[in-house]
């Protein structure tokens, strides 16, 4: 019998407060869908820092606008998706911040951060809505923390009209 | 809960105590103009204690980097001490571990800086 998912969906005023908020719902869900410690902290910090870019560079620290978060507990996975009202943007135009001439830089690791900590990142513009990032973590994903998550195996940016 | 800092001096060096959260908005804020007064004060040898620091996102660890870059354009230098397991990770996965110089002992930290006359 297939198991039926799980979800919690919130929207929230687009303010830096709030950012708080998402990290205490995204630490209870992880754990109601089981992940340990240290994945909690993992999907913790990728919802922080895509909040963080949903309010202050997509909503361009707006509170009248609002981000909109919807987590989803598969049998093996944990979906998260946050959509702001922004107008996009583009994850390859982000330099690596690995590369030896980018370490002391001052911003550009959000993203990185994001696709270290989980197994799957994607950024859809929707028209009329705004961005919407997803973020997937796997329920049976034990391997060690992945170094160099500037891959873009996963990642997807489309428009849709 | 927000950032925390006390200052204290240990001969030629100042001792950053920081506890809480350096994210974006006002923990960043508050480190930066923190170590902007450092600087001002002429004090170049900078020790930041990290052990209490609960979290730290991508924009605190770029107001790390920013304060490491501006206490070394002065001529001076800026060390970690106590970092917790998640902050540690952190700078591992971003490659900054070996741009910093990291300290698990005060007292070793402190003489590891240049003497005030030297």
């Amino acid at each position: 019998m297939a198991v039926k998912p799980s979800v919690v969906e919130v929207t929230l005023e687009s303010t830096l407060t709030n950012v708080e908020v998402a990290e205490e719902i995204a630490r209870r869900v992880s754990a109601t869908a089981g992940f340990d410690e240290e994945d909690q902290h993992k999907i913790e910090m990728a919802v922080h820092e895509s909040m963080i870019n949903a309010v202050w560079h997509g909503n361009k620290n707006d509170a009248s606008k609002s981000v909109w978060l919807r987590f989803q507990i598969y049998g093996d996975k944990l979906e998260i998706r946050v959509r702001d009202q922004g107008s996009g943007f583009d994850p390859k135009s982000i330099p690596d911040p690995l590369e030896e001439a980018n370490l002391l830089n001052v911003s550009g690791r959000g993203i990185f951060l994001i696709r270290t900590f989980m197994d799957d990142f994607r950024v859809e513009y929707v028209a009329g809505l705004g961005t919407e990032v997803t973020l997937v973590k796997n329920l049976n994903y034990r391997g060690e923390t992945k170094q160099g998550g500037t891959g873009r195996e996963h990642e997807s940016h489309s428009s849709t009209n | 809960m927000s950032m925390k800092a006390t200052v204290r001096q240990i001969d030629s060096v100042t001792v950053v105590d920081l506890s809480g959260r350096i994210t974006l908005g006002e923990g960043c804020a508050q480190l930066r103009e923190l170590i902007r007064n450092e600087v001002t004060k002429g004090n170049k040898h900078v020790l930041l204690n990290l052990a209490d620091v609960t979290y730290i996102d991508s924009s605190g660890i770029g107001e790390l980097v920013s304060a490491y870059t501006a206490v070394s354009n002065q001529g001076g230098q800026l060390k970690l001490l106590n970092l917790t397991k998640k902050v540690h990770d952190l700078l591992q996965i971003t490659k900054l571990y070996t741009v910093f110089d990291v300290h698990d002992d005060e007292a070793k930290a402190v003489s590891s800086f240049p003497k005030a006359n030297a």
